[in-house]
C-alpha cells in the first residue's frame, strides 16, 4: 500500500479537526475536534510504524508505543476537559467559548468606568427629549 | 570667661530665643514674651561686657577650623576691634528697645510669636555680621537678614502693599547679593583667605590684582543692603511693615550692615581710587534725591525712610572720604535718634488712627494726646536736622570735617573729588533734612482742625522705650567724640569750626524756610478738607497701622502721594514735587527696563512650552496612541480568534521553511 | 523505491487499497460531519463513526492491537464521556443554529491553507514510499506487548501515574465548592454587563442601594420641576391654562415610568453584590 494514502487522510483528518476548534462554538464540540486532530496524529504514527518495521531489520516499535501513550492521553485530556467545561458552564451558565471574553479588551475596569460616565448624559439626553416632547405636546 | 566666650554668646542668644519662641509660640504663650525680651537683653549686657574688656585697645582675634574646605580655607573667625564692638552694642540696645516696644505695639497680634522669634534671629544675624571675622560667615548673617526683612516687612501679608513690600525688598537686596557674592570669591581668591585679617594684610601688601572690579562688586551689595541708589527703591515700600519693624531695619540692622561692611574692608576700597569717587557720587545722588523725596512724602513712614537713605548717604559719603570712624560715628548717633524717630511715629499713628500726615495736619491737639512721643520725637527730629547740642550734629560734623580735610588736599588715601563732592552734597542734604524734619513736626504737631480719635493711653511699654531711646539722641553727640576716637583710628571726630557753621546755617535756613512756607499754607488746610482715619479703640497700635496702610491708596490715590494744597512741601518743591513723591520715577523705570522685559519672557517661554513643546510631545504620543488602538482592536477576547491567528502564522511559517528547505 | 513506483502505480490499487480509500472516505466523511452539523448529539455520533472508521483503518494496517483499543477506548468510553458532558451543560436537543461561532470563515480559511500545505509536502515527500503488508502483522498484541514491556516499561508506568494525576484532577475540578452551592448558577455577568451600576456596586456594595435610591428621588423632583416649568411656560403665553395641565398630568406620568425604572436597578445591585462577594 502506498504511505501516501494514511498520510493524506491524516493530513486531511487533522485539518477538519483544525476547523472544528476554531470554528465551532460549543466547547464540548471542541473537545470533539481536538479527540479528531489527535486521531489523525495516531493514524500518522501507526502507519509510519508500519511501514519502519518492514524496511528495518530491528525495529522498537516506537510508533505504536506512543499511539498507545496517546491515546491514553487523550482520555485524561478529555477527562480533565470536560471537567473545567463543566465547572466554567456551572459558574458562567453557558459553555460557549466566544461568550467566555475576559481577557478581551474592553473589559476591563477602567473601560467601565468609561461606559459608566457616559451613560448619565445620555439619560439625560433622553429625558430631556422627553420633556421637549411634552413641551411641543403643551 | 574668656572675652571670646562672651563675645560668641552675643549672636548665639538671640539666636536660641528665636528658636526657642519659634518652637514654643504654640505650645506655651506665656514664654513668648521672656523669650523675646531676655535673650537681647542679656546679649546687649554681654556685648557692653565685651566692649569694655576690648577696650578700643587691641583687636581680638580668633579662630577655628571645622572642616577642610577646599582651597580657600572658611573658618569661623571673630575679628572685635572697636568699631565691632561699639556696633554690637548699638545693635543689642536698639533690638531690645525694639522687642520691649513690640510687646506693646503688637499687644494682641495672633502672628506676635513667630514676629518676636524672626526679630530676635534678625538682630543674631546683624550680631554675626558685627563680630564675624570670616567673610563667608559673615554673608550667611547677611543673608538670614535678607530672609528675615521679607518675612518681617510681610508681617501684614493681608495687605497686598505688604505683599509686594516684602517681596521687593527680597529680590532687589538678592539683585545686590550676586555681585557681592562673586566680590566676595573674588576678594578671596586674590588674598588667598576669607579671613578679614588676612585680607587686610594682603591689601596692606599691595596683593590684590583685581582691586577695582572687586570693589566694585562689593558695592553693589552695599547698595542693596544699606539702600543706597540706586537699589535704594525697597526701603521706601518696605514701610509697609509694622513699625517696629522699621526702627529695627533702619536704625540697627540690615541698612547698617552694608555701611559697616564697608567699614571694616576700608583698606580695599581705598586701594581703588575709582571704588571711592564712584561711592561718593552713589552717595551724593542718594542724600539729595533722598532728601527731595522725603519732602514730598505724604505717609509719615515713608518720609522717616527717606531720610534714613540720605542718613545712610552721610556715611557712604563719610567712608568715600576714607573715614570710617567719622561714617561709625554717624552710624551708632543715627541709630539711636532713627530708632526713635520710627517708634515715635509709631506711637503717632496709633494715636491719630493714620500713616497721612495730610490728614494729621487736619487734626488738632495731637500732641497733648501723646506728650511723650511729642517730646521725644522733636528732640529725634532736632537731632536729625542737627542742630546743636543734638548727638545728629556731631556726628555729622564729623563728616563734613572729614570731608573738608580730604578735599582741601590734606590727605592721600582718598580723592579729592570724592571730597567735593560730599562736602557739597553734605551740605545741601543738610539744608532738605532740615526742612523735611521741620515740614513733618509742623503738619504732625501743629495741626488744626477736628479731633483725633481716642485711642486711649499708650502703654507704658512704648512710652518708657521713647525716652529711654531720647537720652542718647540728646547726649550721645557731645559725649561721644572725645571717647570714640580711642575705639576708632584714632582721627580726630571734634566738629570743625568752618563746616559747625555752615551745616548748622543751612540747617537754620532750611528749617526757617520751611516755617514761612507752613504759615503760607496752613491757612489752606483749613478749606480742603482731607483724610481718613481708621478708629480702633479696642484694638492695638499693630492693627490701627496695618488698615492705616491698606486704607492709604484707596483713601488717597497713592502710597505716597497726596494732592493735598496745604503741603508745605509742595510749595518748597515746585514742579519737582510730583516727581520727588513718586521717588524720581525709579520704580516705573526699573518696572519698564527689568520687570516688565523678564515678565514678557515669562510669557514667551510659557507660551513655547505650552504650544510649541507640547505640541512635539503630543505629537511623538500620536502615532503609538494610533497605534496602541490598532492593537487594541485586535484583543478580542475571544480564544478561536487568537488561536486562528497562531495557526495561519505558523502555516505560513511552514510553508516558508518547506519553500526554503527544497530551494524554490 | 524506484521498484516500487514501477511495481505498484496509482493508477492500479491493489485490494487493500481500495478498502482504505473507501473507509478513509467514510471517515472523512463522517469528520467534516462531526465539525458541520448543528445538532450536538449528532455530531458525538458521527464521532463514533469517524473513530470507528479510524479502526478499520488501523486493522488494514495490521495494527490489530491499537484497533481494539480505538475501538474500546475512543468508541466506548471518550465518546460517553463526551455525551455526558452535552447533558450535563444542557446541550439543547435538535437544531441550534448559533452551533458555529462567528469565527467560521476564518476558521475554514486557515483550515484549509493548512490541508493544502500538509498534503501537498506529504504527497511531495511520500509519493513513491510503498508500504509492504505482507507478512506477520506488524501490531500484533503480541508484538506490540513485547515492545511496551520490554523497550517501554519506563514510560508506561509513568503514563500510569499521568492518569491517576488527571483522575484526582478531574474529581477535584468537577466537585461543587460548599460556598457556591446556595447560589443558583446566574450568569451575573452577562446581565449587568451593561448596566452602568455595577462599577460602583463592586467597590461599595453597601453604599450604593442609598445612592441609587437618592438618585431616584433627585429624578422625581427634577422632573416635578420640569413639570413645573412647562406649567409657567404655559401660564406665560396664557393661550390655554387647560393644555398646561394636561402637559404636566403627562410629565408626571413619566416620572412613574422612571420610578418603576428604579425599582429595577436594585435587583441588577444585589446579583452585583453577589459577584463582588466571590
Amino acid at each position: 500500500m502506498h504511505l501516501a494514502y494514511p498520510a493524506v487522510l491524516s493530513a486531511l483528518l487533522f485539518c477538519t479537526g483544525l476547523y472544528g476548534v476554531l470554528a465551532r462554538r460549543n466547547a464540548i464540540l471542541v473537545l470533539m475536534s481536538v479527540e479528531l486532530m489527535l486521531n489523525a496524529v495516531n493514524l500518522n504514527l501507526v502507519a509510519f510504524d508500519v511501514w519502519l518495521s518492514r524496511t528495518a531489520e530491528e525495529t522498537l516499535h516506537s510508533g505504536q508505543a506512543l499511539t498507545l501513550f496517546t491515546i491514553a492521553i487523550a482520555a485524561a485530556e478529555i477527562g480533565i476537559g470536560l471537567a473545567i467545561v463543566l465547572a466554567v458552564h456551572r459558574n458562567r451558565g453557558t459553555a460557549d467559548i466566544d461568550k467566555l471574553r475576559d481577557t478581551a479588551e474592553g473589559h476591563g475596569p477602567d473601560d467601565r468606568d468609561d461606559s459608566d460616565s457616559e451613560a448619565p448624559p445620555a439619560e439625560q439626553a433622553a429625558r430631556s427629549g422627553r420633556t421637549g416632547k411634552a413641551e411641543a405636546t403643551a | 570667661m574668656t572675652t571670646t566666650t562672651l563675645a560668641l554668646l552675643v549672636p548665639l542668644l538671640p539666636f536660641l530665643g528665636a528658636a526657642a519662641g519659634l518652637l514654643l509660640g504654640r505650645t506655651a504663650p506665656g514664654f513668648v514674651r521672656p523669650l523675646a525680651v531676655l535673650p537681647p537683653l542679656a546679649a546687649l549686657a554681654l556685648a557692653a561686657v565685651v566692649a569694655v574688656r576690648q577696650g578700643g585697645e587691641q583687636t581680638l582675634n580668633a579662630a577655628t577650623e571645622l572642616t577642610p574646605t577646599g582651597s580657600v580655607p572658611i573658618e569661623l573667625a571673630l575679628h572685635i576691634d572697636g568699631f565691632a564692638a561699639l556696633v554690637a552694642v548699638l545693635v543689642a540696645f536698639v533690638a531690645t528697645c525694639v522687642q520691649i516696644y513690640s510687646t506693646g505695639y503688637l499687644r494682641d497680634d495672633p502672628r506676635y510669636p513667630s514676629y518676636a522669634a524672626l526679630v530676635s534671629l534678625f538682630t543674631s544675624a546683624m550680631l554675626l555680621v558685627v563680630y564675624s571675622g570670616d567673610l563667608i560667615v559673615l554673608l550667611v548673617g547677611w543673608e538670614i537678614m535678607g530672609i528675615c526683612s521679607y518675612f518681617l516687612v510681610g508681617h501684614y501679608w493681608e495687605t497686598p502693599e505688604a505683599r509686594a513690600a516684602s517681596l521687593k525688598a527680597f529680590l532687589v537686596t538678592k539683585l545686590g547679593d550676586v555681585p557681592f557674592l562673586i566680590g566676595l570669591f573674588a576678594l578671596a581668591t586674590d588674598a588667598g583667605s576669607f579671613q578679614i585679617t588676612k585680607v587686610l594684610d594682603a591689601v596692606a601688601h599691595g596683593g590684590l590684582d583685581h582691586p577695582t572690579l572687586i570693589a566694585l562688586l562689593l558695592l553693589a551689595g552695599v547698595a542693596g543692603k544699606s539702600a543706597q541708589f540706586p537699589l535704594h527703591t525697597w526701603l521706601p515700600d518696605a514701610m509697609a511693615g509694622p513699625t517696629p519693624v522699621s526702627a529695627l531695619i533702619h536704625a540697627a540692622t540690615m541698612v547698617a550692615a552694608g555701611v559697616y561692611f564697608i567699614a571694616r574692608l576700608l583698606p580695599v576700597f581705598e586701594a581703588s581710587q575709582a571704588a571711592m569717587v564712584v561711592l561718593a557720587v552713589m552717595a551724593a545722588v542718594t542724600m539729595l534725591g533722598s532728601g527731595l523725596a522725603a519732602l514730598a512724602q505724604d505717609d509719615i513712614k515713608r518720609v522717616l525712610a527717606y531720610s534714613t537713605i540720605g542718613q545712610l548717604g552721610y556715611m557712604t559719603g563719610a567712608l568715600a572720604v576714607g573715614d570710617r570712624g567719622a561714617a561709625v560715628f554717624h552710624l551708632l548717633s543715627h541709630g539711636a535718634f532713627k530708632a526713635l524717630l520710627f517708634l515715635a511715629a509709631g506711637v503717632i499713628i496709633h494715636a491719630a488712627g493714620t500713616n497721612s500726615l495730610a490728614a494729621m495736619s487736619r487734626m488738632k491737639d495731637l500732641r497733648a494726646r501723646v506728650p511723650d512721643a511729642f517730646w521725644t520725637m522733636t528732640v529725634a527730629l532736632l537731632a536729625l536736622a542737627a542742630i546743636p547740642p543734638f548727638s545728629g550734629f556731631f556726628s555729622k560734623e564729623s563728616v563734613l570735617g572729614a570731608a573738608e580735610h580730604v578735599a582741601t588736599g590734606h590727605t592721600e588715601h582718598a580723592p579729592g573729588a570724592a571730597g567735593w563732592i560730599t562736602l557739597v552734597a553734605g551740605l545741601l542734604t543738610a539744608l532738605l533734612t532740615a526742612a523735611y524734619a521741620t515740614r513733618l513736626w509742623l503738619l504732625a504737631f501743629q495741626g488744626r482742625g477736628a479731633e483725633a480719635p481716642d485711642h486711649g493711653r499708650q502703654p507704658l511699654t512704648m512710652n518708657v522705650v521713647l525716652w529711654v531711646l531720647a537720652a542718647p539722641s540728646l547726649a550721645l553727640g557731645a559725649f561721644a567724640y572725645r571717647v570714640l576716637p580711642d575705639w576708632f583710628d584714632g582721627r580726630d571726630l571734634t566738629p570743625t569750626l568752618a563746616t559747625s557753621v555752615a551745616g548748622t546755617g543751612v540747617a537754620l535756613i532750611g528749617g526757617i524756610v520751611t516755617y514761612a512756607a507752613w504759615r503760607h499754607t496752613s491757612a489752606v488746610s483749613a478749606r480742603v478738607p482731607l483724610g481718613a482715619v481708621a478708629a480702633h479703640p479696642e484694638g492695638d497700635a499693630g492693627l490701627v497701622e496695618a488698615e492705616a496702610i491698606a486704607t492709604h491708596e484707596p483713601a488717597y490715590g497713592d502710597v505716597a502721594y497726596t494732592p493735598d494744597p496745604a503741603d508745605p512741601g509742595r510749595l518748597l518743591l515746585g514742579p519737582l514735587h510730583r516727581h520727588a513723591a513718586v521717588g524720581f520715577h525709579l520704580d516705573a523705570l526699573y518696572s519698564a527696563l527689568f520687570v516688565r522685559p523678564v515678565q514678557a519672557g515669562a510669557t514667551l517661554v510659557r507660551f513655547l512650552d505650552r504650544e510649541v513643546v507640547e505640541t512635539y510631545v503630543r505629537g511623538a504620543a500620536a502615532l503609538p496612541r494610533w497605534l496602541g488602538s490598532a492593537v487594541r482592536r485586535a484583543q478580542t477576547g475571544n480564544l478561536q480568534t487568537y488561536v486562528s491567528a497562531l495557526l495561519a502564522g505558523t502555516v505560513v511559517l511552514a510553508v516558508a521553511v518547506v519553500l526554503v528547505a527544497t530551494g524554490a | 523505491m524506484t521498484l516500487a513506483q514501477e511495481a505498484h502505480g496509482f493508477l492500479s490499487p491493489t485490494g487493500v487499497e481500495i478498502a482504505f480509500l473507501l473507509v478513509g472516505l467514510l471517515t472523512f466523511g463522517a469528520a467534516i460531519v462531526t465539525v458541520t452539523t448543528k445538532q450536538l448529539v449528532h455530531a458525538a455520533l458521527w464521532l463514533v463513526v469517524a473513530l470507528g472508521g479510524l479502526a478499520v483503518e488501523y486493522l488494514l494496517l495490521t495494527a490489530e492491537f491499537i484497533a481494539w483499543v480505538q475501538v474500546l477506548i475512543y468508541v466506548g468510553s471518550v465518546v460517553v464521556l463526551l455525551l455526558f458532558g452535552l447533558m450535563l451543560t444542557r446541550a439543547p436537543i435538535g437544531r441550534s443554529p448559533d452551533a458555529d461561532s462567528g469565527n467560521r470563515w476564518a476558521a475554514l480559511v486557515v483550515a484549509l491553507a493548512a490541508a493544502a500545505a500538509l498534503v501537498w509536502v506529504v504527497v511531495d515527500a511520500f509519493r513513491t514510499t510503498w508500504v509492504d503488508l505482507d507478512g506477520p502483522a506488524a501490531g500484533s498484541t503480541e508484538a506490540t506487548g513485547a515492545s511496551l514491556f520490554q523497550n517501554w516499561v519506563l514510560p508506561f508506568e509513568a503514563l500510569s501515574v499521568l492518569l491517576l494525576a488527571a483522575l484526582v484532577g478531574a474529581i477535584v475540578l468537577s466537585r461543587k465548592a460548599k460556598a457556591e452551592s446556595s447560589s443558583p448558577p446566574v450568569n451575573s455577568r452577562a446581565v449587568t454587563g451593561g448596566s452602568p451600576s455595577v462599577p460602583d456596586s463592586r467597590n461599595h456594595p453597601i453604599g450604593r442601594k442609598g445612592a441609587v435610591s437618592g438618585t431616584g428621588s433627585a429624578r422625581e423632583t427634577e422632573a416635578a420641576s420640569g413639570t413645573a416649568a412647562t406649567g409657567g411656560t404655559a401660564a406665560t403665553t396664557g393661550t390655554e391654562s387647560a393644555k398646561g395641565i394636561g402637559s404636566a398630568q403627562r410629565a408626571e406620568a413619566a416620572t412613574e415610568t422612571e420610578s418603576a425604572k428604579e425599582i429595577q436597578t436594585p435587583k441588577e445591585t444585589d446579583s452585583a453584590e453577589q459577584e463582588g462577594a466571590r
